[in-house]
């Protein structure tokens, strides 16, 4: 497995007007070319902001306190090339390498397909926008299309146009002719997302960040989505951070899973591991709370109990304690878990795995 | 879309007989016409003669028909081009009105173009740069030229000009070229009058424009599509102008067309009536005060005319930029 791009140890805070918010707390993990990682939690934990940072993209007011995030970057165009390690969050927010990742090595997906095209601009618009920035063509002399030519140029306006209705086709939209000079109200919330899909994708990333893609959309578009991501990702070599609050979602496509509470990192495993033996109290109520087939309809489903914490007034100790069905009292509240990894590559955040 | 034009022109011409018909009416409202105050006037004088002269005004100008009779003259004269005569000047209100159409439209539409050349950018910048120092400051000047009337700010640079500059800033060309032909040194003589009032009357616009832009860009910035822009690679820059500011504005555009359009005709007023400018505005004042009905009504038609066809034109533009709207 190859490391794609690492994060580590990120802390993001916010500095708003009743006090400093957490985002992100302390988390690291990394994503492997061509693999999946899925980044799971409650409304608030930090899913976004964890994955804006990846872009450098931090909404005001928000601030990387420490830590960093490692992009292998190595050039679609020149496959041999070496590889070059990029610390994204050094980098101009607005700068030119920053536009070259955006887009062109890493594409992304959001919460809000409805309002996430440009409501002037045709679909065809859209995608050629994102063409024109990053995807080369190989320059051709006269007829000859020479093997190994290595010199490459900008598409044109109408290769821009073809590519567009090309990935319209790929995402599954029908008519795609027609569609590609279709604006944003035209189209429906799936559209709008498979049109979106098709920007992120239509300049070969080598990671997407689907952020939510389909919490959006009703169940049964949700799961034509998620089959669209995961046929793309078989016939394209590229990784995707799956961000989701839906446990049961991730649970086929994920190789391994960052569970995170309150911008901490709580459990991170493979995805087979984390299904099969939850470490964290906090996976263990996320995994019950998913409905499963064969148990009794009358058997309620499990839910956390508790609330979600005021994120100005975090609990001491552990801060999922007052709502933990394992509660240790005397040790939650007061002493804060480490990271630790308590089998191989299985990490958990909790007391019930730490000598204290 | 071409019966929707239609449908609107003939709208706005039902509205344009109302209004005038209304206007008609409230201007009369008022006990005494312009006659009976100038009977009283040249009475007191002791004119012998005078009662003769009303007498043939009355004729004239057929005062003594009744309201409607006389609203059915006007109007119908009014289609072919003729807006009745000015009581005060004596004179065909086409003809006067003519005289200072030029000047008007002129000053209006310099007034215009330095309103949104200014405004936009720096509305832009203000919320681009929300709670920075310029977006402060621009917020603090944006107030102060939205509270502060025209006609005061007149004043002041007028008081300011004849006591420090000795100087007379009033009018649009200084006398030896008031009733010059056209030349090229006439025009520049214009230019050099004309930046005052242009300056003075675009303060208040600019001000409530800069404070609309920075609001609708604002809401805009937050919206989703603009990140997602962001995601894709493109610069900042790109991103505020072909895709933010393409989309907050398009309500400006409304603006443009009811606010705009009818300040060609009548402008700034009461600056006009300050600084003593030959546009329409001081016409239109005075002849609500004298009550000399045919050409307050006139103005006051083309107003509402304005208003009328600068709403449809902004509708039409704002269906062309806006793939979303559609004319039906
Ligand atoms: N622009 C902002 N200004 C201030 N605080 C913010 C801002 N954006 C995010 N936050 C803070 O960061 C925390 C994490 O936000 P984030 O958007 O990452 O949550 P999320 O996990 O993506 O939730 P959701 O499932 O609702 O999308 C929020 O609880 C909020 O307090
Ligand atoms: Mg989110």
């Amino acid at each position: 497995m190859e490391p794609l791009v690492e994060v580590k140890n990120l802390n993001v805070e916010f500095d708003v007007r009743d006090g400093i918010v957490h985002a992100v707390d302390g988390v690291s993990f990394t994503v492997h070319r061509g693999r999946t990682l899925g980044v799971i939690g409650e409304s608030g934990c930090g899913k976004s902001i964890t994955a804006k940072t990846i872009m450098q993209m931090v909404p005001k007011p928000g601030e990387i306190t420490s830590g960093e995030v490692l992009f292998h970057y190595r050039d679609k165009y020149d496959p041999e090339g070496d590889i070059e390690v990029i610390n994204i969050t050094n980098l101009d927010p607005d700068g030119r390498r920053i536009r070259k990742i955006r887009g062109g090595e890493i594409g992304m997906i959001f919460q809000e397909p409805m309002s996430s095209l440009t409501p002037v601009y045709t679909s065809g618009t859209l995608i050629g926008e994102a063409l024109h920035l990053h995807r080369l063509v190989p320059k051709t002399v006269g007829e000859e299309m020479a093997q190994n030519i290595k010199e490459y140029r900008h598409v044109t306006d109408e290769e821009a146009r073809e590519i567009s209705i090309e990935m319209l086709r790929k995402v599954g939209i029908p008519k795609p002719e027609q569609r590609v000079d279709s604006y944003a109200h035209q189209l429906s919330g799936g559209q709008r997302q498979r049109v979106m899909i098709a920007i992120a994708l239509s300049c070969r990333p080598a990671m997407l960040i689907a952020d939510e893609p389909t919490t959006a959309l009703d169940v049964s578009i949700e799961a034509q989505i998620l089959d669209l991501m995961a046929d793309l990702q078989e016939t394209v070599d590229m990784a995707i951070m799956f961000i989701t609050h839906d446990l049961g979602v991730i649970a086929e496509v994920a190789d391994e899973i960052v569970v995170m509470y309150m911008g901490k990192q709580v459990e991170t495993a493979d995805a087979t591991e984390l299904y099969y033996n939850p470490l964290h109290p906090y996976t263990r109520a996320l995994l019950k709370s998913i409905p499963q087939i064969g148990k009794r309809s009358t058997q309620r489903l499990a839910s956390i109990k508790g609330m979600v914490p005021d994120p100005f007034n975090l609990p001491s100790g552990c801060v999922f304690h007052p709502r933990c069905p394992e509660y240790m009292p005397g040790k939650c509240d007061r002493i804060v878990p480490k990271w630790t990894e308590v089998e191989e590559g299985h990490y958990a955040r909790c007391l019930l795995y730490e000598e204290v | 879309m071409l019966t929707y034009i239609g449908r609107r022109l003939v709208y706005s011409f039902i509205m344009l007989v109302l209004v005038s018909f209304v206007s008609f009416i409230i201007i009369e409202l008022p006990p005494g016409d312009y006659l009976t105050q100038k009977l009283q006037e040249l009475q007191a004088r002791g004119d012998r003669s005078a009662e003769m002269r009303i007498e043939e005004y009355r004729a004239r100008y057929g005062l003594d028909k009744p309201l409607m009779e006389r609203y059915w003259i006007w109007i119908s004269n009014f289609i072919k081009g003729d807006f009745g005569e000015s009581f005060e000047y004596e004179r065909p209100v086409a003809e006067l009105l003519g005289q200072r159409l030029g000047m008007t439209v002129i000053l209006a539409l310099s007034t215009l173009l330095v309103t949104w050349v200014i405004a936009i950018p720096v509305g832009v910048y203000s919320a681009t740069h929300q709670y920075s120092t310029g977006d402060q400051i621009i917020t603090t000047l944006s107030f102060i030229g939205l509270g502060m009337p025209s006609f005061l700010l007149a004043l002041l640079v007028l008081f300011f000009a004849v006591m420090v500059l000795d100087q007379d800033i009033g009018g649009l060309f200084s006398r030896e070229f008031a009733d010059a032909p056209w030349s090229w040194a006439k025009v520049w003589n214009l230019l050099k009058h004309l930046w005052i009032p242009t300056l003075i009357g675009a303060v208040t616009g600019t001000a409530g424009l800069v404070r609309i832009m920075r609001g609708n860009l604002l809401e805009t910035l937050g919206q989703p599509f603009v990140e997602a822009a962001r995601a894709r690679g493109l610069k900042n820059r790109t991103v505020t102008w072909k895709h933010a500011v393409r989309v907050a504005i398009n309500p400006l555009i409304v603006i443009l067309g009811t606010e705009a359009f009818p300040s060609i005709i009548v402008g700034n007023t009461l600056m006009a009536v300050v600084l003593n400018l030959p546009t329409i505005g001081p016409l239109y004042i005075n002849a609500l005060v004298g009550q000399d009905m045919y050409m307050a009504g006139t103005i006051l038609v083309f107003i509402v005319g304005m208003i009328m066809l600068g709403s449809l034109l902004a509708d039409i533009a704002l269906a062309a930029l806006d793939p979303r709207i559609r004319l039906e």
